[in-house]
């Protein structure tokens, strides 16, 4: 069943022309990776289907309503630096629980504590966490307001290459356990076809589908098997880059 | 303790070559550590002195309260509205390289020789730093931070209670304890002039009743202590789990 639904978004900021007419549908409960250079208007993507931007042309639909303004439905993960340094951790995952009972509220932060591993550290605040802590606080906050869609911002760009490997698989359980659907930005190939459902290339700005690519092998995914490294090739021929160094 | 050695060491040199200085010159006006001791322990046993204090801390505290009420929301709304900051900032431009005391002559037209006066010269000093400190503030909050509250659901008034408020409130600390000294030095000022209390008028006072410059060194001494102890107690709200996270130490 389709979730969100680009038509023929345009967007241009002054005379720069940022995305050239995007189609896309996205099934409900699909992790899909948006892929393209740095810089190429993909994150601009993310921004207006979140609704912090409004597309020149065309427009987004979320179950059929056109999106105009940022939802709580729909939560966005910027990298780490999105959590609030003057809140611990319990109060940053709480922070969008003000509509809920003092116990719900309760229950749900100590159910995403777990989720995201960060017990012991309910108390802490964000300069006492790690990066990787931190990034899973994040996810902890976006998801205790039990969106449907979770818009994720090249979240593991700030880590270093090890966590961003475990947060990968953190992510990937997280997905499996509530079954969200995910609209994930990068720039890193890899990163894609180890998480995506489907990744979709973009081209140079001004930013166009240039492919949508099936990842059609099952979790947990076996890096060095034949179909993911053949996966992974074709990406790095569409990205027009010879897999050598 | 071994932090505390370099300073004392310092004290006890700028001690030493003051005595001397007073001995070797042979001045009879300038008054020698141990005259301003005795002055200090005559002067604390006097009710006067309490009370000096006592009405100088008032008229700053309310000065500069009330420059807080109005400078914050004022720094607020400027940092969040643009045009309101375009508004603004010719006039905050203008007014701020104007030194407070150079309003001495109109506050004494306008309030008269009363506690008024020195308070509305402590207002305006503290006003000014307020008001840039937390627009500033505001203009610098992390865009993610209001992506993320507009992304929850919250209304305005959830926004700036939840969000900007904190965000900004290590910033607008370090504005407060810069606008605090100017306060406090336009203080002293102004009671030199506008008033017959508080401790700038002790100074003077003693300089003018009977040139007993014991009593106005020992009055700068203490202005220098309480200004000292008031701004420490600044440094610990830095402190404050809510406002710490602002400074890297």
């Amino acid at each position: 069943m389709s979730k969100v639904e680009f038509r023929g978004v345009v967007k241009n900021f002054g005379m720069v022309e940022v995305l050239r007419g995007i189609d896309l549908t996205v099934r409900e409960g699909e992790f899909v990776c948006v892929l393209g250079p740095s810089g190429c208007g993909k994150s601009t993507l993310l921004n207006i289907v979140a609704g912090f931007v409004t597309p020149t042309e065309g427009d987004v639909t979320i179950d059929g309503v056109a999106v105009t303004q940022p939802d709580p439905r729909r939560i966005f993960v910027f990298q780490e630096r999105g959590v609030f340094p003057w809140l611990n951790v319990e109060q940053n995952i709480g922070f969008g629980l003000f509509r809920l009972r003092d116990g719900e509220k309760h229950d749900r932060i100590a159910r995403y504590v777990q989720l995201v591993g960060l017990q012991g550290f309910e108390r802490a605040y964000p300069n006492e966490l790690s990066g990787g802590m931190k990034q899973r606080l994040e996810v902890a906050r976006a998801l205790a307001v039990n969106p449907d869609v979770l818009y994720l911002d090249e979240p593991f760009g700030a880590l270093d290459s090890i966590t961003r490997l475990q947060m990968r698989r953190e992510l990937l359980r997280i997905w499996q356990a509530e079954r969200k659907t995910i609209l994930f930005v990068t720039h890193d190939i890899e990163e894609s076809v180890q998480l995506a459902d489907r990744v979709v290339v973009m081209t140079q700005r001004p930013a166009r589908i240039r492919r949508i690519i099936d990842v059609d092998i099952p979790h947990p995914r076996d890096l060095s098997s034949a179909r993911y490294i053949q996966i992974r090739d074709q990406l790095f021929a569409e990205i027009g880059l010879a897999h050598q160094v | 303790m071994r932090k505390l050695i370099p300073p004392l060491i310092t004290g006890a040199v700028l001690l030493a070559i003051w005595s001397l200085a007073v001995r070797v010159s042979g001045t009879t006006i300038f008054p020698s550590p141990t005259d301003v001791a005795r002055a200090l322990m005559s002067l604390s046993e006097k009710s006067l002195l309490w009370s000096y204090i006592r009405d100088s801390l008032v008229r700053v505290a309310i000065g500069y309260g009330v420059a807080l009420f109005i400078g914050v929301p004022l720094g607020m709304l400027a940092g969040w509205y643009t045009t309101l900051e375009r508004a603004l900032n010719p006039v905050v431009q203008l007014l701020r390289p104007i030194s407070p005391l150079a309003w001495m002559p109109l506050a004494v037209i306008w309030f008269g020789v009363s506690n008024a006066a020195p308070m509305f010269l402590i207002f305006l000093a503290s006003l000014f730093p307020i008001i840039v400190a937390t627009a500033n503030a505001v203009r610098n909050v992390p865009p993610m931070f209001l992506q993320a509250g507009r992304n929850f659901g919250l209304t305005a008034s959830q926004m700036i209670r939840r969000v900007i408020f904190p965000a900004i409130l290590p910033r607008i600390v370090v504005g407060l304890r810069i606008a605090f000294g100017v306060a406090w030095i336009v203080l002293v000022a102004s009671e030199m002039i506008a008033v017959d209390s508080g401790l700038g008028y002790l100074i003077i006072d003693a300089r003018n009743a009977g040139k007993r410059y014991d009593l106005v060194v020992a009055g700068m001494l203490l202005i220098g202590v309480i200004g000292l102890a008031l701004d420490a107690a600044f440094r610990q709200i830095e402190r404050v789990r809510s406002v710490r996270w602002g400074f890297s130490d």
